[in-house]
């Protein structure tokens, strides 16, 4: 008679989390340190060159005003490129099915993957912050508002993330995703300059980016001010999470492109 | 007593093609079972439905009594699938891939379990070499290993052996045969037919996505009314009466396919009205290869 060894509920879910979480410690030169010295050189070049041209809230100095943005768009682009490309890896290699086989429930399944992108996001973020701190003045206002959009704004990439890992079949489909829909709206939403510049067609344009409100909502944590008010910029924020949560659920259930 | 498996009428379609058509079979606790079919039967089919990779399109499958779709979670417990494609984590070493394995499967502190299942599958000087670094036997030695680590009582093996060298081959049937002597169901695909014959008490044969044999070994072995017979003769010349029978010319000698054993005296009593003198007799039973393409050829 065979006795089966006592199942715990949850631990499935804890190992797929841990797995993620090593797989990208496990190259963190490429996951981490890259992404930090990427944005040390966005804020080298930028603030060194537009520092004189581009208007910013008052009394805020234009590399001070860069950081958070920076940081912002590390800890968005990065949550999306950990559940993606897993996701998309796995898939491509076909060891995928060491977590399809398993009793996982598609719950558990999206929480962990959600939960190891908003990790990367928020490791890289503060390595952004350590390595660019140190060279501006920078005030921390409202520190409880820029957690509660760091965390929000990267699970919406991190959802984003699963979506595009469960839609692409081949890395071209993935950089599409990356070059055509995350970059342009990362670098559209005001991380390097205040939407108040922009003539009114595109402010208003800017208003229909949700990214735009992740890196608004955030700067205001740190300098007590932004473009919208907080409280609406975090509505969109984490109605963008729920609305995507919800379809990554129902892909997820329905097995698409996962489960044939 | 529950069956280790139970498909009643599953049918798998991708549009116009059936890749199954209506199986349904039984496998019982405790049973070393074989699935066998040529190359696109249906058999990884009705093994990813089993394990929840493929929705069926109709019908219903069980593990120990559990529906694959309504219980997904104790069905999924219940059963090891080896896969039949080489496919591992090029992040972790080995004994980082088993304890993920294990723990998806809901355990903790299974390292006691892991360790045996290494050292039967002498994985354990490699425990922490990363997986990228194994050959492909070893790699598929690790994939037999997370198959088995949570304990299931339902181990499926599709194609395990395919581009393993003798070695593996040897370890991993000995590994097999006491896990099902322990308790554990076994079912297999292969297309070594001589493995399923030495190690399957029962046989289903799948073509077109349907069921077109399922019986012991035994009977689909007694199935086959024929028998060979290899001869020597001098001259070496076969009467034309007997040439219709050549199954194979050798040389030296022709092998004979005869349809029924009485047979024989005809082949005897010709070669002596030929003046032909036998040198070497041998007659032989057919094996589960011959049954396997004689069912085939007529479905």
């Amino acid at each position: 008679m065979i006795v089966p060894p006592a199942y715990r509920p949850l631990q499935g879910f804890y190992t797929l989390f841990r797995k993620e979480w090593m797989r990208f410690w496990k190259v963190s030169i490429q996951t981490i340190l890259a992404p930090v010295l990427t944005a040390l050189l966005f804020l080298v070049v930028f603030a060194y060159s537009l520092r004189s041209r581009v208007e910013i809230f008052p009394g805020v100095d234009y590399a001070a005003f860069l950081v958070p943005g920076l940081a912002m768009m590390s800890v968005l682009q990065n949550a999306f490129a950990n559940s993606s490309s897993s996701l998309m890896q796995s898939k491509m290699t076909g060891n995928i099915i060491f977590v399809l086989l398993p009793p996982l429930s598609h719950q558990e399944f999206f929480a962990a993957y959600l939960l190891a992108a908003v990790a990367r996001g928020l490791v890289v973020g503060a390595g952004v912050f350590l390595a660019t701190v140190w060279f501006v003045d920078l005030r921390f206002e409202q520190p409880l508002w820029a957690i509660a959009f760091a965390a929000a704004s990267s699970g919406v990439l991190g959802v984003l993330g699963i979506i595009a890992g469960i839609y692409s079949d081949k890395v071209d489909e993935l950089a599409a995703f990356q070059n055509f829909i995350i970059l342009p709206l990362t670098f559209l939403s005001g991380v390097f300059y205040s939407i108040h510049s922009l003539p009114p067609f595109w402010q208003w344009l800017s208003h229909l980016n949700p990214i735009f409100y992740m890196v608004d909502g955030f700067r205001y944590g740190f300098f007590g001010a932004s473009d919208v008010p907080p409280g609406v910029s975090l509505i969109v924020v984490c109605a963008s999470f729920f609305a995507l949560s919800f379809l990554t659920l129902w892909l997820l259930r329905s097995g698409y492109k996962l489960r044939h | 007593m529950v069956p280790a498996i139970e498909v009643e009428q599953v049918s798998k379609h991708y549009g116009g093609l059936r890749a199954l058509d209506g199986v349904s079979l039984k496998i019982e606790a405790g049973e070393f079972f074989g699935l066998l079919g040529p190359n696109g039967a249906g058999k990884t089919t009705l093994i990813n439905i089993l394990a929840g990779l493929v929705v069926a399109t109709g019908g219903v499958a069980r593990v120990m009594g559990h529906d694959v779709v309504g219980e997904y979670r104790a069905a999924r417990r219940a059963l090891g699938v080896v896969p039949q494609e080489l496919v591992f984590d090029p992040f972790f070493t080995v004994r980082e891939a088993l304890t993920f394995q294990s723990g998806y499967f809901g355990l903790r502190d299974n390292r006691e379990w892991i360790d045996e299942v290494m050292r039967h599958l002498d994985l354990t000087g490699k425990a922490d070499t990363n997986m990228r670094a194994l050959s492909g036997g070893m790699k598929r030695r690790v994939l037999v290993a997370q198959a088995l680590v949570h304990k299931p009582p339902v181990i499926v093996l599709d194609e395990p052996t395919a581009g393993v060298d003798v070695e593996l081959r040897q370890a991993l049937w000995k590994f097999v045969r006491q896990l099902n002597r322990d308790g554990h169901t076994i079912v297999l695909t292969t297309h070594y037919l001589e493995e399923a014959e030495a190690l399957c008490s029962r046989i289903a044969m799948l073509k077109h996505g349907r069921v077109v044999a399922l019986d012991t070994t035994q009977n689909l072995l007694s199935r086959h009314s024929g028998c060979y017979v290899e001869l020597r003769l001098a001259p070496d010349r076969l009467p034309d009466s007997l040439a219709a029978l050549v199954a194979q010319r050798r040389e030296g000698g022709y092998r004979l396919a005869l349809s029924d054993y009485i047979e024989i005296e005809r082949v005897i009593a010709e070669l002596r009205a030929s003046g032909v003198a036998i040198q070497e007799m041998e007659v032989m039973s057919p094996d589960l290869e011959e049954v396997f393409v004689q069912i085939m050829s007529k479905h």
